[in-house]
């Protein structure tokens, strides 16, 4: 394989996955924009850094960038506390205050002419192809320390993301956590700023979590998610640059990281679009077959015998779309709650059963909005047409206690129980 | 009988504007605590003092007799419920094992002792059966439950509790109270911040009444009367809140410097 190549693979995905790590705090404590503010504020130290020493050396980078982050988090800090001013407002203050400072310094020494050769202009977007080999072991060196300074200070990190009082309160060292935290949130910025650049950076700190959050309920595996899915990103990222000529790599590994974060949104369970869609779709299907039953049998308790009923019956009491009706009939009679007689339906005991649930919890609730809510009897019934598909058993117990065994609806209809 | 807390002199402020105006009481040991007053009277900000949150500008405070650094471990702290973000990615058993987090354990994994700590707490809270349970799938008085049972886990012989009654059922307020009995036998001391006066007497033993200056602190037969209530919650001492503004607006020091009641150095 091509060395550069494999150079600025080795860099952008230990970079990409260390910085999502450090990220991850941020992006739980509500702070994404703050890693914006510290990656446009270290302009400044890394363009003084190359003023002062020689520019191609990444220690006085580091070092630079460092003390430059470390001033402008002290400095939103300081605003919040001493001043009356709101977060973003201290946030946005600082970060456009370094990072203009930074752009004036930067064209002051690219006119002076010794910007073009430095190549400092890769910091603004990123230039991952002019990494060098020094670089990829500073990199590998500071993604080490990265990794292994979030897992020595795990507990503390989770403690003062959940909660800093009680971190205070227990006697932890904040100031020493906070501080720690910074640094290495400096530290992963740093070298993020390398491939994509300060302008880019915050999306390898904070889209790495935000799509990882969305498939997982605990910290560690979704640590673990947004370090995968950064390394994943930074490798496509490489790749499409390399094979396609003039592709630069920080963009590609940003719009890699925003598929997975919009594709989070969209297919991972319980939060995601799709699986609400898939919800919303089932519980609209549930909804039709129960108001089946309800019907089949209420005409069951019209009538005192077993009924069967075709679908144009069927049509004739409740507006049923045809397809639908056909599919929940489909649907009623493989959980043989209902069986087919010629071309009619009639309850099995099991659906009977059903049915009279339905019409029980849709009687309970008529009842209770009359009785504690004060509702009057001609209002309540197409509310209770929506109520009568949710009500747990767990609720239909809690209703039935607090109405003390009701016998008869708002509408003198008998409330139908299960014979013991 | 042992001193639990000792309030002195204490005025702490909140963006330079005071809350807490020349506080001094002190609690005994053993006996349910109440720190009653109404909205915005300093109750939250006299707990959070107490527990080195935030920093009074005049007066100190004391445990046992001594600064609360000394006494950390015998100290627990049960912040309110809604200070926190509870779709925070943790389970039940995550945030109970953070009552076991030390200075001195920070850098070591939870042991197996921690472990069996916390699952005693749980127990005590009834909620053993939700350990795995995600904490932003709980209701709120089970989310108050997994706090005082973080508490619990510290092992502490008194425990600061902001508003723990508030937003919880009433099964959970009879069980919360059962254990805060429970511990009172145990002879370990419950300070609570509480704004609701209906259950104040039923409640505690002995009342702090606070409405930015102390209205009256004792066992709760003396505190709780009807002048004294009415004198705590009968609105603001409007010259006392108009000097508070001008202090604020004007940027006068609350105390000069030679006046600070710094605990003496012994």
């Amino acid at each position: 394989m091509d060395p550069v190549f494999l150079k600025v693979l080795i860099g952008t995905t230990l970079l990409a996955s260390s910085a999502a790590v450090v990220g991850a705090f941020s992006y739980l404590k509500g702070q994404s924009l703050v890693g914006d503010a510290i990656a446009h504020a270290l302009l400044p130290g890394v363009v003084l850094a190359f003023l002062v020493g020689d520019g191609r050396n990444p220690i006085y980078l580091i070092v630079g960038a460092l003390i430059s982050g470390l001033i402008a988090h002290y400095g939103i800090g300081y605003i919040q506390t001493r001043t009356k001013l709101k977060s973003d407002t201290a946030v946005s203050l600082v970060l456009s205050t370094f990072f203009g400072f930074g752009i004036m310094l930067m064209s002051y020494i690219q006119r002076s002419g010794q910007g073009q050769q430095a190549g400092l202009e890769r910091y603004l977007l990123g230039k991952a192809a002019a990494i060098t080999m020094s670089d990829v072991y500073v990199f590998s060196f500071l993604a080490v320390v990265l990794l292994v300074g979030v897992g020595l200070f795990y507990k503390g990190f989770q403690l003062m993301t959940f909660n800093e009082d009680f971190a205070s309160a227990i006697g932890l060292p904040v100031h020493l956590i906070r501080f720690t935290f910074t640094v290495l949130t400096v530290l992963a910025i740093t070298i993020g700023i390398q491939t994509v650049g300060v302008v880019l950076m915050a999306a390898l700190l904070i889209t790495p979590s935000a799509a990882a959050r969305a498939w997982t309920k605990s910290l560690p595996t979704m640590l673990l998610l947004a370090a995968m899915f950064a390394a994943t990103s930074a490798v496509t990222g490489t790749f499409i640059s390399s094979a396609i000529p003039k592709m630069p790599t920080g963009p590609w590994v940003v719009l890699a990281l925003a598929f997975f974060g919009f594709g989070s949104l969209l297919f991972a369970p319980e939060k995601g679009w799709l699986s609400k869609r898939r919800r919303a779709a089932a519980n609209r299907k549930k909804t039709i077959r129960e108001n089946v039953l309800k019907l089949l049998y209420q005409q069951e308790e019209r009538s005192g015998s077993e009924k069967v009923l075709s679908i144009a019956d069927i049509q004739a009491i409740r507006a049923i779309q045809t397809d639908q009706l056909k599919f929940a009939l489909h649907a009623l009679k493989r959980l043989m709650l209902i069986v087919e007689h010629g071309n009619g339906f009639g309850l099995t005991e099991l659906g009977r059963s059903e049915g009279r649930r339905v019409v029980r919890l849709h009687r309970l609730w008529e009842l209770y909005l009359t009785e504690r809510l004060g509702m009057a009897a001609d209002h309540i019934h197409p509310q209770a047409e929506t109520m009568e598909h949710i009500i747990t058993p767990e609720i239909e117990e809690l209703l039935v206690k607090e109405l003390g065994n009701p016998e008869l609806d708002p509408h003198q209809s008998p409330i139908p129980y299960e014979k013991a | 009988m042992e001193k639990s807390i000792e309030v002195h002199n204490l005025t702490v402020s909140y963006h330079s504007k005071p809350v807490l105006w020349d506080v001094d009481f002190s609690l005994p040991t053993g006996k349910i605590v109440g720190i009653v007053g109404p909205n915005g009277s300093g109750k939250t900000t006299m707990l959070k003092t107490i527990m080195g949150l935030m920093k009074p500008d005049s007066g100190y405070t004391e445990i046992f007799g001594q600064p609360l650094d000394n006494v950390r471990e015998r100290v627990s702290y049960v912040p309110q419920r809604e200070s926190v973000d509870w779709d925070f990615p943790a389970d039940v058993m995550d945030v109970v094992l953070m009552g076991r987090y030390r200075k001195n354990n920070l850098f070591r994994r939870i042991s197996k002792e921690d472990k069996r700590i916390a699952t005693e707490a749980l127990e005590k809270v009834n909620l053993l059966e939700f350990a795995h349970r995600q904490i932003s799938q709980l209701s709120g008085g089970q989310q108050q439950r997994v706090f005082i049972a973080r508490s619990l886990a510290q092992q502490a012989d008194i425990y600061l509790m902001d508003e723990p009654f508030v937003g919880v059922d009433a099964a959970t307020e009879d069980a919360i109270l059962q254990l805060l009995r429970e511990m009172k036998n145990q002879g370990k001391t419950v300070v609570i911040v509480h704004h609701d006066l209906q259950t104040a007497n039923e409640y505690f033993d002995h009342i702090v009444l606070l409405n930015t200056r102390l209205v009256a602190a004792g066992p709760k037969e003396e505190v709780f009367t009807k002048e004294l209530l009415q004198e705590a919650y009968g609105g603001r001492l409007t010259v006392l809140s108009k000097l508070g503004d001008l202090i604020s607006t004007e940027e006068f020091p609350l105390r000069e410097p030679e006046f600070k009641e710094n605990k003496p150095e012994k």
